[in-house]
């Protein structure tokens, strides 16, 4: 079968000639170039939106920076979590976390505006990699969780949050928080994609916000309800809250239970569980979208 | 599956574009397609024509790889659907029913990206967006965001982006659907100018109008099946937008009388102009009078049933011509089925 008799012919340059070139060589070389070619492709379209909307980063980082006014300077000096801590300073990396939790938000958002728009269905027609639209958009929200998490430890650093942790501690204290990002994104994009439209992903937040806050975030599960306690701690957003203070030094208040003594450990499980179960159920939903 | 069979259309892709024969699809009860044939003849424009819920998109939606089909087979530019997605997708180009661009990247960007993503290298995408833009006149506002276009152009810019490399078949799902008159006459224009260029392209639309502008070649589908050939309308005619709207979809002129004893010369006056000498129907309760009359003599049909009603020294309670919609048609359609069938 001639591949290269292909609709080209009729094009009116010579564009597109050399996709014939591509059904020479090794076919699996060729479809990982592809694959990452594509992928890049995605990512420079998001990275093109964000130029073109800087506005965009400011207003995701709307409710964490005011959450960090109004913690910090509203409720901080009325909140006491004992042992003579600056409330402030085991505040901050609780915010860190809480924003890559409502991160996949974001990425449910992206996710429902391209396929009601049709763009999902136009990428799923065309002969790029089918695995680029959805690692094209992991790699670009990582990127972007970056970009938010510098913007917020520049605040932090503003209002006077330090880490007190080596240099490597810190920085490892960094990675973990992208890791609960990059496991939320298998979330959003799944989502997304059994999520019917715009209106019913702004719903999402009712979701985000008891995930994002009923955990060691704002105050440790100890003060809490021994019920409610328990699904705090327990709350994979605890978990990377706790190793990322114990990385930077900042103040953590004993907890006694077996999981509190384990945030180190669990802030790498948890994200693994959740890409584990989210990944695959993700492309599958991808894949067999509208049947 | 067999692929040709001696009352089906050949599997010759150097003939058809799209050979589709027994499509089905099921989405919990309901059967979105039960049974579909479709042979597009290459080089067409083919209209796909069904009232909402017919099962147009999704027949579209299986042609162009995104959904699998239940049962059936069906080839596109000469590859299965099923089996060769990949090489299917290499020659097709899909405008869905909603512009699936960008908003937020500029025009030039749009195309840039998607010949990047039908793997051209960054000069030729540069160069083909250009050649697009120009297309589609859409070169002055190459550097502006889609959000500030109009519907026109934004739909104009949507079939740029399939048209990267210039397909084999183009698939366009309702392209005028919630557009204004200009925007529409914008858009037929743009995919008139396509069909210079060989490609094959398969419509779907509710509007007749739109299929008349348009399309060489139509199919009617119902209810998850091809009744073209089944339907009497084309009478073994081509089934090209012409003979349907002859047909079924003529304009029909109609007379309401002032009293009942008027109806016999009503009737009179009525038959002369009548199409292929047919009968004129009566609805006695409400003095109407009414035929079809043939395509594009409406008008002379009119003054001449006004003529005669005047020599007979009739006056009536109104008179006037009136368009089937395209409702109607599919109406008088599948009345024809159920009656055949029953």
């Amino acid at each position: 079968m001639s591949t290269t008799a292909t609709a080209t012919d009729t094009a009116t340059t010579d564009t597109a000639t050399t996709d014939t070139a591509t059904t020479a060589g090794p076919v699996r070389e060729r479809r990982l170039h592809w694959a990452l070619a594509d992928c890049w492709t995605i990512v420079r379209r998001d990275l093109t939106h964000l130029a073109k909307q800087p506005s965009l980063v400011a207003w995701q980082l709307g409710f964490p920076i005011v959450s960090v006014l109004l913690f910090v300077f509203v409720f901080g000096s009325a909140m006491d979590i004992g042992e003579g801590v600056d409330y402030k300073d085991y505040a901050m990396p609780g915010m860190f976390a809480m924003t890559m939790a409502f991160g996949f938000m974001n990425t449910a958002m992206s996710v429902v505006v391209d396929k009601e728009r049709g763009v999902t269905d136009r990428f799923r027609s065309m002969p790029m990699a089918p695995s680029a639209v959805v690692t094209g958009r992991g790699v670009s929200d990582v990127m972007h969780a970056a970009l938010d998490l510098m913007v917020l430890a520049g605040i932090a650093l503003v209002v006077g949050w330090r880490s007190d942790g080596s240099l490597l501690a810190t920085v490892y204290a960094f990675v973990l928080l992208l890791l609960l990002r990059f496991s939320l994104i298998w979330i959003g994009v799944w989502l997304g994609l059994i999520t019917p439209n715009q209106e019913a992903a702004g719903n999402l937040f009712a979701v985000a916000f008891p995930f994002g806050m009923i955990s060691s975030v704002f105050t440790p599960p100890s003060v809490m309800p021994d019920w409610l306690g328990a699904i705090a701690m327990w709350n994979p957003v605890s978990a990377t809250s706790n190793a990322v203070r114990e990385l930077y030094g900042n103040p953590l208040p004993a907890g006694g239970s077996w999981i509190e003594q384990h945030s180190a450990l669990m802030a790498v499980v948890w994200p693994l569980i959740i890409t584990a179960v989210f990944m695959p159920l993700a492309v599958r939903k991808f894949q067999r979208l509208s049947g | 599956m067999k692929i040709s069979s001696p009352d089906g259309p050949p599997g010759d892709s150097r003939e058809f574009s799209v050979v589709a024969q027994g499509l089905r699809k099921t989405y919990g009860d309901k059967r979105a397609l039960d049974g579909f044939d479709l042979a597009v003849p290459r080089g067409t424009v083919f209209g796909l024509l069904g009232p909402n819920g017919a099962g147009k998109t999704t027949a579209v939606r299986i042609l162009c790889t995104l959904i699998r089909l239940d049962g059936g087979s069906a080839r596109v530019g000469g590859h299965d659907v099923a089996s060769e997605p990949r090489m299917v997708r290499r020659r097709i180009g899909l405008t869905g029913q909603n512009p699936a661009v960008d908003e937020i990247m500029t025009a030039r960007q749009n195309l840039e990206m998607f010949g990047r993503l039908f793997h051209l290298g960054s000069a030729q995408a540069r160069r083909r967006a250009a050649e697009l833009l120009e297309q589609f006149g859409l070169t002055e506002a190459a550097g502006k965001q889609p959000k500030d276009f109009s519907g026109g152009m934004r739909r104009r810019l949507d079939l740029a982006s399939s048209m990267i490399l210039a397909p084999e078949v183009l698939f366009l799902d309702e392209p005028t659907t919630g557009l204004d008159p200009r925007g529409r006459s914008e858009v037929w224009q743009a995919v008139r100018s396509l069909t210079e260029t060989g490609t094959t392209v398969v419509l779907t639309t509710h509007y007749l109008d739109e299929a008349d502008k348009l399309a060489d070649r139509i199919a009617v589908i119902d209810r998850g099946r091809n009744v073209t050939d089944s339907s009497s309308a084309f009478r073994g005619e081509t089934p090209t937008p012409a003979a349907l709207k002859r047909a079924v979809g003529g304009d029909r002129i109609e007379v309401m009388a002032r009293e009942e004893a008027d109806i016999p010369d009503v009737v009179k006056a009525v038959a002369r102009v009548a199409a292929d000498g047919s009968e004129p129907e009566t609805e006695a309760e409400t003095l109407r009078v009414h035929a079809s009359v043939p395509v594009g003599e409406g008008v002379a049909a009119l003054t001449e049933v006004a003529r005669s009603l005047q020599e007979a020294g009739l006056t009536v309670e109104d008179i006037g011509l009136r368009r089937p919609t395209l409702d109607e048609v599919f109406l008088t359609l599948t009345r024809e089925r159920q009656e055949a069938a029953a």
